[in-house]
């Protein structure tokens, strides 16, 4: 996968800000502590970031770094013990539970490691699931969730359950269920966790190309610094604070690269144990 | 998230698990099913009961002789000599309510026919007792009123003292003997099977009471008066009147003890219906007992169902579920188990109850009231039960949900 840094993608430092002014995501000076009884403990120590629209972000950090809790403030599953979070301009920091849960439905599509699809549920109807929370009627919802899945190119998969799929084409699912209530964000946390190195490129394609076609502003969480490498920008986390943000200069186009790869048959021929990588190991 | 949504994923989510659901509802179909049957057998039973109550005549007054207080000790019914027939013809004469009126005193005799005897009540009445007691012959007639005026020797007799005495031989203008007397008979009377008490009614002899009072009893008063009012409503209006002008007539003083007894349909009914509501309590209990328990099936197997989909839940509250609707989705989830369970006990039930009908040959009754009872409490037992799961699942947070291993 060495070969891979040689991909650059000239345009992306360009697109960093998508040319909108007003940030999706602003957090303004946050702090969560966790009160375990006899301990406290502080996951995040005064965090400031500011996303634009049309940004590509990879949150990155150790285990005990903050960045998971970063994620679940930003996904609205948790609020912050101090300072405020700005989503698509509204301060969301002291919401009730009810109001999160219209944000996450309304604003914010999830995409997780381990896929959680519902099971013995076809895939169509696990992308509807945010649109009948949405309150939106059935005809519309099939319409929107078939939409979406072609988006992520399963549209003929739309009858399969979970278990018929393979783990990237769960992958793809969860994707279009994240998008199918046009979200203003897409958070995607250790999207490429559970999968092989050649699916996980294949899901960074599709990222790719949901963020650069169509806009779609894209946070992910991953431990990797290779995933990273998709992204337009890194934000690096430690000790719950953000130690460092950068924008990827050497940036991978996930075509090219699946390009180069072996295929699937190829490796097995080779006999390769070339599960490393981007495969396995995620937490 | 809308109603019908939300019930489809409830039958989805019981369909994946069949064998649970079944067995989880079987403790509700059986608490319903038990309830129904039971209770369509008790109301089989309370309408033979209302049959025999009927069968005593609609509209019946009672009015019987005794209570007098002598001294302290008071005597039985029929036990004083106050009650005459004088008595009866003042009320029908001056108490409109009342409509007919027949004397009775009886005496229990030993009767012989042939080779047979039997002992058994002889009353002594009018024709209009019959009437009264909504009771005609199956065979023959009833003595007249002219035989009454005449104390003739005449009587009309019970299926069981009919079938004691004659055996296959036809009663009618047999003669027969009470105590020493010939006697012949007229008719005999309709079966009316055992009453309330379990007494066998066709046991009986009627003669005229002139006859009775001079030529068996040797007395001049009676033990009873059967009347019957012009309506249900009448027969009780007319307690007040009967006692006041009995109590003038017996020149009874304020402040002293009647020396009759009134009873009217109405106090029969009461009786019964305080049989009724003890049993209807009875059978309550037992419901609630077995709902119980059904409802405690219910919420254990939807707590294993909340700890099995923690996933699933904070899938959905990612997604944009709130609270009440991931209670919404558990609750509808309890209450259709229990609905099931309650409609297919209803129909256990029932088939139940037409199985005991045409097994045992025992009355039942089906009751619109039961099964709408069962509805309702089932109903209310996944609601109840259905309802602290349910509110565990809301309460998960959705970090914690999707991290569940």
């Amino acid at each position: 996968m060495m070969n891979m840094a040689e991909q650059i993608l000239p345009a992306a430092e360009m697109e960093r800000t998508g040319g909108k002014g007003e940030p999706v995501i602003r957090l303004e000076n946050v702090y969560k502590t966790y009160d375990l009884g006899e301990i406290q403990v502080q996951a995040l120590r005064g965090v400031s970031l500011e996303v634009m629209a049309g940004e590509f972000v990879a949150v990155m950090g150790p285990s005990g770094s903050g960045k998971s809790t970063v994620m679940n403030i930003l996904g609205c599953l948790d609020r912050p013990t101090k300072g405020r979070y700005f989503l698509d301009g509204v301060d969301v920091s002291g919401m009730s539970k009810d109001e999160l849960a219209r944000i996450r439905n309304k604003k914010l599509g999830f995409v997780f490691q381990q896929f959680n699809l519902l099971s013995r549920t076809s895939a169509l109807e696990n992308v509807e699931l945010p649109t009948v929370y949405a309150g939106i009627k059935p005809e519309e919802r099939t319409r929107r969730a078939m939409e979406s899945l072609r988006r992520v190119g399963l549209a003929d998969r739309a009858g399969h359950h979970p278990s018929q799929l393979s783990g990237g084409q769960q992958q793809r699912v969860a994707i279009a269920r994240g998008l199918v209530n046009q979200p203003a964000i897409l958070l995607a946390d250790e999207p490429t966790g559970n999968l092989d190195s050649r699916t996980s490129i294949e899901i960074m394609e599709i990222l790719q190309t949901l963020n650069e076609e169509q806009g779609l502003t894209i946070v992910l969480v991953t431990h990797e610094p290779d995933i990273a490498q998709f992204t337009k920008r890194n934000l690096e986390f430690r000790d719950g604070k953000l130690k460092r943000d950068r924008l990827v200069e050497e940036r991978l186009n996930a075509r090219e690269v699946l390009k180069a790869m072996p295929t699937a048959e190829e490796e097995a021929a080779e006999d390769a144990g070339a599960a490393g990588g981007a495969g396995t190991g995620a937490g | 998230m809308d109603f019908m949504n939300t019930f489809r994923l409830a039958l989805r989510a019981l369909a994946r698990n069949k064998m649970r659901s079944a067995l989880t509802m079987l403790g509700i179909v059986i608490g319903v099913g038990a309830v129904i049957a039971v209770v369509s057998i008790g109301q089989g039973a309370q309408y033979i009961v209302q049959q025999g109550i009927q069968a005593m005549g609609t509209n019946a007054v009672f009015i019987a002789a005794g209570s007098n207080r002598a001294g302290g000790v008071r005597q039985g019914y029929g036990g004083v000599k106050t009650l005459t027939v004088d008595d009866m013809n003042a009320i029908l004469a001056e108490i409109p309510l009342i409509k007919q009126a027949a004397p009775a005193l009886t005496s229990r005799q030993q009767v012989v026919y042939g080779d047979q005897n039997w002992n058994t009540a002889i009353t002594g009445t009018t024709p209009n007792y019959f009437d009264i007691r909504t009771w005609p012959v199956q065979a023959g007639s009833v003595f007249s009123n002219e035989e009454v005026d005449l104390a003739a020797n005449v009587c009309v007799i019970g299926t069981t003292v009919a079938r004691i005495l004659f055996g296959t031989d036809d009663p009618i203008g047999k003669t027969m003997r009470i105590g020493n007397l010939p006697f012949r008979v007229d008719g005999v009377l309709e079966s009316k099977g055992q009453n309330v008490n379990g007494q066998d009614q066709d046991d009986v002899i009627f003669a005229p009471y002139t006859t009775v009072q001079r030529k068996i009893s040797g007395i001049t008063w009676l033990q009873f008066i059967a009347a019957s009012a012009v309506s249900q409503e009448a027969s009780v209006a007319a307690v007040a009147p009967i006692t006041s002008l009995l109590r003038e007539r017996h020149r009874i003083r304020a402040g002293s003890d009647d020396d009759f007894m009134i009873r009217t349909q109405a106090d029969i009914a009461d009786l019964q219906n305080q049989t009724q509501s003890t049993m209807t309590m009875l059978l309550g209990g037992i419901a609630s007992v077995s709902l119980v328990v059904g409802g405690i099936g219910i919420m254990n197997i939807m707590l294993v169902s909340v700890t099995e989909r923690t996933r699933e839940i904070g899938v959905r509250m990612a997604v944009g579920a709130t609270e009440k609707d991931v209670r919404m989705q558990f609750l509808v989830e309890a209450v259709t188990l229990s609905m099931m369970g309650g409609a297919i006990g209803i129909i256990l039930g029932l088939i139940g109850s037409m199985l005991i009908a045409n097994l045992l040959q025992w009355p039942t009754l089906i009751s619109g009231k039961a099964v709408v009872a069962a509805v309702i409490f089932s109903t209310l037992v996944g609601v109840i039960f259905g309802y602290y799961p349910a509110h565990k699942a809301a309460q998960l947070d959705p970090i914690e949900a999707l991290r569940y291993e």
